[in-house]
């Protein structure tokens, strides 16, 4: 995927765009903008009426208003394409990774017989076929391995060059069609027809070509039509009173004004403004089913995230290896090291990790070797059911660590077993307790009848995630942290992560009526999620944003996909739909807060014949009744082009409380949006006076 | 400007601000049933009124029932009025003998009674019998501006309920408002009134000899009862033509003060009703303050431009305000006070010629119309018409903000924005385009009695009154068939079309959950807000009309600098 940031003015982009601009000027395409079919209108009208004038020396004048008219649109059409430009460079990216590939279909020719390959076209796989890949192979389409792991080179999707693993079975088993395998074997069901895979999905999306008008983007265009027939009445009822007056209305003035009048700043870049909101999240690897979605992040206010990877490191790592009273440290450190080696999860790794470089010059650590396990032992795997791991030495010993009250279940049990030795099993108790209370999982290490040490393992919290926080709070956003911890855990980790609250032992039914009290609160709620268990959740929120490494159904579940993984870009992706309104919102007010210079330009021009005290309303004292309705226009023109940067980069955001944001805001596009443009038009003025274009006669 | 003037103003709006949280904590009580200290007097009453009419007050309406139960009663109540209006000749209480009303003066009058704009293209003095004036105009005042209650009452519901389909019962809400809220005012007011001299009776007209030997007729009738519902009611409606500038229906500076209270007071404390159905009381003062804003605004334009008087009259070498067309029982303070709450409420009455106003001062009541009367406005309509500007406040700064817009935790989505955009267009269809047609039609002209930017003015005043609902004129028009029929038609749908959006806006509002406050929530208590609907309420108002009054009353303004009076 396209991660680099593309600049402004990219050539790839801007002669397309300058292109498209003309061919978008086709009535048909103008129609789904009132606002701009207006000002189309309104150039073909003046050109007519140029014509017509031509006999009485207003045509020069008429013509240079159509003429900016027609300016007019193609800048706004500008905007629109620059926008669609950015995305289709995107799209054109995405589809050089869309080689023709062939896939190695797996038949079974009959009952009882073995499977063989066939070499087909990937065109013709179709949903549920079975598929092998093997090094070097393009997986052909998007699908769910069933058997075997492999690594993965995903870079053509995500960007990411580092190569991930895929397996069958659990939350990471999804393989998307255009990425490599790199090694091993896989055997995966495909799980979309051609033409509905992820590659084709999101080239549409990027490409706009499904494009849908958002909820407030709807409302807006309606409000910005609304003031558009109320100018169009305000103008047009100004003719009947013109010659009541006994002035002489000229159409093409009338025209002038209306277009300078209606909403053409915001019109104009309306649609850019929304095409690139979606491309500002599809830069930073976020695929959104819609745009509904981005804007539906902007609203969010309760944050769910899951606290393993996104609040803390991936996994637990254990920090400490405490010796039971009467236990050598060396003894303590080789006993976790051999109860771990069989443990193949990151916490088994993480004790091995700890207990061979962290010794107190234990034996295997001065020698420079690790602690071998005598031959003729066999180890003994974690297993939920036990939740203990460990090893059998050939001589009847055993070590075992794990879960501490199994571990106490297990060296009572022993210790009767192996002939009524009295043990003492509450050792350890004050240290365990406050492992656990401090968040982290204690771990208890013993052999037959024998208590030998405690290992404390910790949550490792991801750095910077307490300022995200504080911005998500100065936001109005509460985070809520998912974990399957006791509640004692839970606070522990949630303090020092700063969130502000926390669902403890998390099942899939918890979290459902979590979101559900939520939202019948009023709440929108906004969560990721990897997993299976995690679809449901994932469809109730109003905002789900499933990982890309995780299950195919959570992805569908999801209406945003994080092609890189990361939970907490949802953080990047609420301030980018906040972004989106807020750009628009200003842009608006600015539009609207222009009129009022420009009613002080056009208006004296236009009464200056029946009226000559109106001269008084020439605040501006623009040069003649021509170069002001002339400078109006050409300002109004400009100013589009002007916005073009602000409407595709979004108006500066930084997390704060609405009030703060909005004084800042008015001040800068309400206030700002009734001075530039006296500015602008006297400057304009001052150009057309010094180039004698002023038409004085 | 005189320290007694800005003291006058002072007491009415100290005394507004004192009734505005014991009327509306009355009124919130009243409309949800609750026990009131007249409830022992009207309860019954009530009752009785509900057993007689077959209305189960326990039973709610939709949007939809709600709004047919509005249209049929006010065309029933239109219905009626026409009838008796073109048949007062041969009914009781008429001892001027009064004929019947031609068809298109009937047309307008009713009209014009029912839709609370009160716009008089006749003189009450001698068109209208006793019978007419009370029964026919008195009952119309009462149930205008109840109607306009209910209906505000409904909004403020759907505002402050959650996911319900029912905004009340439009029979019961119009009882209580007229029973409980409108009577009993009236009443005390009326009785205030004929303390002050007003008359109540129904006597023939008496005729006097003058000093100079001149014959004089001097009307009499039931005046006090109908000019403190005119004022309450915001309806405007004079029992003669002069109006409240009338000795008779205004004799005092006392009675002026107590006419001008009345005329903010309901418009205020619906403000407070509010806050208590939303239970936060400062979105209900947020509102106020945006009112009180735009009142002072306008009255101190108003008194400036007044008390300044005519730059062209001073050129002669006569010096001062403009007193022309004012009482000089009330002076210039009193006269713009007036005529600037009269037209920042639907209300309409004048206690001087707003025709006589200086070209600002003149622009100062039109401009108030132009803004939909929102300033407190008319009783209930006041109310709705602000609510609409909210929600578009709310919209574009609420995008500004970066979420999805809300009102009192109520998403601001397509549907309201259509309805406010809707509403928000009857102003300027139904002012703008009759007064384009007005202005070049020779028979809308034929009756103009002023020229240049004057007579122009007095056209757009015309509509934009009569689609406010307001009733004021700068008058100038005189009567004729186009001016009754396009001004009936202007009021009917200067009510309707606004009206129907309102219910419909209640019935989409209503069924909203609320959405959940938070920092990133647009504060609407917030000073923020009040500036920016005061701003919104200006730039929609001023954009709208800017190019008609540049060529009304600013044109004028800048002529009259020149030396030129129209």
């Amino acid at each position: 995927m396209a991660t680099r940031a593309r600049s402004l003015l990219d050539p790839e982009i801007l002669w397309p765009a300058v292109r498209e601009s003309f061919v978008k000027l086709d009535p048909r395409v103008q129609m789904r903008n009132p606002v701009m079919f207006i000002v189309e209108v309104g150039a073909l009208v003046s050109i007519f009426f140029a014509f017509r004038d031509a006999r009485n020396g207003q045509a020069a004048f008429d013509l240079a208003i159509s003429a900016w008219l027609w300016f007019t649109v193609l800048f706004a059409n500008f905007a629109e394409a620059m926008a669609e430009g950015r995305g289709k460079a995107q799209a054109e990216f995405l589809r050089r990774t869309k080689t023709e590939t062939t896939a190695r279909r797996l038949v079974s020719p009959g009952a009882g017989q073995p499977e063989r390959e066939e070499q087909i076209s990937a065109a013709q796989l179709r949903r549920g076929d079975r598929v092998v890949a093997e090094v070097n192979d393009l997986i052909a389409t998007d699908g769910e391995i069933v058997a075997g792991a492999a690594t993965i080179d995903e870079s053509a999707i995500t960007g990411e060059s580092a190569p991930v693993i895929r397996e069958a079975g659990g939350d990471r088993s999804s393989v998307t069609g255009g990425t490599r395998v790199l090694s091993d074997r896989i055997v995966y069901v495909v799980s979309a027809n051609p033409g509905e895979t992820f590659l084709d999905r999101m080239i549409a999306l990027v490409e706009g070509a499904q494009r849908q008008k958002t909820p407030n983007e709807i409302a807006l265009s309606i409000l910005l039509s609304g003031l558009t027939i109320i100018f169009v009445i305000a103008v047009a009822t100004l003719a009947p009173f013109s010659i009541y007056a006994g002035a002489t209305p000229s159409v093409v003035v009338l025209i002038a004004l209306l277009v300078c009048l209606i909403p053409t700043t915001i019109g104009g870049l309306l649609s850019a403004i929304g095409i690139a909101g979606m491309d500002r999240v599809l830069q930073r690897n976020v695929l959104a089913m819609s745009g509904r979605a981005v804007e539906a992040a902007g609203d969010v206010d309760t944050l769910l995230l899951d606290k393993t990877g996104t609040i803390t490191l991936g996994n637990r790592q254990a920090t400490e290896i405490i010796p039971a009273p009467g236990v050598g440290m060396a003894a303590a450190y080789r006993a976790a090291y051999l109860a771990s080696l069989a443990d193949e999860t990151p916490e088994g790794r993480s004790i091995v990790l700890l207990a061979s470089t962290r010794g107190d010059g234990g034996q295997a650590n001065t020698e420079g070797a690790e602690p071998v396990p005598p031959a003729g032992s066999t180890f003994v795997p974690f297993s939920a059911y036990t939740r203990m791991s460990g090893v059998d030495y050939a001589d009847g010993s055993q070590i075992r660590k794990g879960a501490p009250d199994a571990v106490r279940a297990w060296v009572a049990q022993s210790a009767t077993a192996g002939g009524g030795v009295a043990v003492v099993t509450d050792v350890l108790v004050a240290e365990v307790e406050k492992i656990a209370r401090a968040g982290g999982t204690p771990l208890l290490l013993a052999e037959r009848g024998r208590i030998l040490g405690c290992i404390g393992l910790r949550d490792i919290l991801k750095p910077n995630m307490r300022v995200r926080f504080d911005r998500l709070r100065a936001m109005g956003i509460r985070t809520v942290m998912i974990t399957g911890d006791n509640p004692l855990t839970a606070a522990a980790i949630a303090r020092d992560a700063g969130v502000d609250d926390f669902l403890a032992e998390a099942t899939p039914e918890t979290k459902m009526s979590l979101i559900k009290r939520e939202q019948s609160e009023g709440r929108l709620v906004a969560m990721t999620g990897d997993g299976t268990n995690d679809a449901p959740a994932l469809a109730q929120a109003d905002v789900g944003v499933a990982m890309n490494s995780g299950t195919q159904a959570a992805k569908e579940a999801a209406n945003m996909v994080d092609l890189d993984s990361d939970p907490t870009k949802l953080i990047e992706v609420v301030e980018i739909g906040k972004q989106l309104l807020m750009t628009r919102g200003s842009l608006t007010t600015f539009s609207i807060a222009n009129d009022v210079a420009k009613y002080f330009a056009i208006l004296p021009a236009m009464f200056a014949a029946a009226y000559p005290a109106m001269a008084a309303l020439n605040v501006m004292r623009l040069a003649t009744p021509q170069s002001a309705i002339l400078s109006a226009i050409i300002f109004n023109a400009l100013i589009i082009v002007a916005l073009i940067p602000l409407a595709l980069r979004g108006v500066a955001y930084r997390p704060r409380g609405a009030n703060a944001v909005l004084r800042e805001n008015v001040l800068i596009y309400g206030l700002g949006g009734i001075i530039v443009p006296f500015i602008g038009i006297k400057a304009i003025d001052l150009i057309l006076v010094g180039l004698h274009l002023t038409g004085a006669n | 400007m005189t320290i007694v003037g800005w003291l006058q103003a002072a007491l009415v709006f100290a005394l507004v601000c004192l009734l505005v949280k014991p009327v509306g904590t009355y009124m919130a009580r009243v409309f949800e049933g609750e026990r009131v200290f007249l409830t022992p007097l009207l309860g019954p009453v009530e009752r009785v009124i509900y057993r007689f009419a077959r209305v189960d007050a326990s039973r709610e309406m939709s949007w939809k029932g709600y709004a047919f139960a509005v249209i049929a009663f006010s065309l029933v109540s239109f219905a009626y009025l026409y009838a008796l209006l073109r048949l007062q000749a041969f009914l009781p209480l008429n001892p001027q003998g009064f004929g019947n009303l031609a068809p298109d003066l009937a047309w307008n009058t009713a009209i014009s009674f029912m839709t609370n704009t009160n716009w008089q293209f006749y003189s009450g003095e001698s068109t209208m019998s006793y019978l007419s004036q009370m029964a026919g105009l008195g009952w119309h005042m009462f149930v205008s501006a109840s109607i306009a209650i209910a209906i505000c009452i409904a909004l403020i519901r759907a505002l402050a309920r959650r996911q319900m389909n029912t905004i009340g019962n439009f029979w019961v809400d119009l009882t209580r408002s007229c029973l409980y809220v409108l009577l009993p005012i009236a009443f005390v007011g009326a009785l205030l009134l004929i303390w002050q001299g007003v008359p109540q009776n129904f006597d023939a007209y008496t005729t006097a000899t003058t000093i100079e030997g001149a014959k004089q007729s001097i009307p009499q009738g039931p005046m006090a009862s109908m000019e403190i519902i005119k004022e309450l009611g915001t309806n405007g409606g004079g029992f003669v033509n002069a109006n409240a500038a009338s000795p008779w229906e205004n004799p005092t500076g006392l009675s002026n003060l107590i006419e001008l209270v009345c005329i903010f007071l309901l418009g205020g404390a619906l403000t407070y009703t509010f806050g208590r159905y939303v239970k936060n009381q400062r979105q209900g003062w947020a509102l106020f303050a945006a009112m009180t804003t735009l009142f002072l605004g306008g009255f101190i334009v108003a008194y400036w431009a007044e008390a300044a008087g005519n730059p062209a009259i001073h050129a002669l070498g006569v010096l001062g305000g403009n007193m022309e067309g004012k009482e000089t029982r009330f002076g210039i303070a009193a006269s713009t006070l007036f005529a600037t709450m009269t037209t920042d409420t639907s209300c309409g009455a004048v206690n001087a010629m707003h025709d006589s106003f200086t070209a600002l001062g003149g622009l100062v009541p039109l401009f108030n119309m132009q803004m939909g009367e929102v300033v407190f406005g008319g009783v209930g309509s006041g109310f709705y018409g602000i609510i609409y500007y909210a929600i578009l406040t709310v919209f574009i700064a609420g995008l500004m903000v970066g979420r999805t817009p809300e009102y009192l935790g109520k998403k601001i989505e397509r549907k309201e924005v259509q309805l406010a955009i809707l509403a928000a267009l009857v102003v300027p269809v139904f002012a703008l385009i009759p007064a384009g047609i007005a202005s070049v039609l020779p028979a809308a002209l034929a009756t103009l009695n002023n020229g240049g930017p004057h007579g122009f003015s007095e056209i757009l005043y015309a509509y934009t009154s009569t689609v406010n609902n307001n009733g004021s004129a700068f008058a100038g028009l005189g009567s004729n068939t186009w001016w009754n029929i396009s001004t009936g038609v202007v009021m009917l749908f200067g009510r309707i079309a606004i009206m129907v959006p309102v219910l419909a806006l209640a019935g989409a509002l209503v069924r909203k959950q609320a959405v959940a406050t938070t920092a990133g929530t647009f504060q609407t208590t917030s000073s923020i807000f009040v500036v920016l609907l005061i701003g919104v309420i200006l730039i929609v108002g001023a954009l709208t009309f800017f190019p008609a009054d540049a060529l009304g009353p600013i044109v004028e303004h800048l002529l009259n600098l020149q030396g030129k009076v129209y």
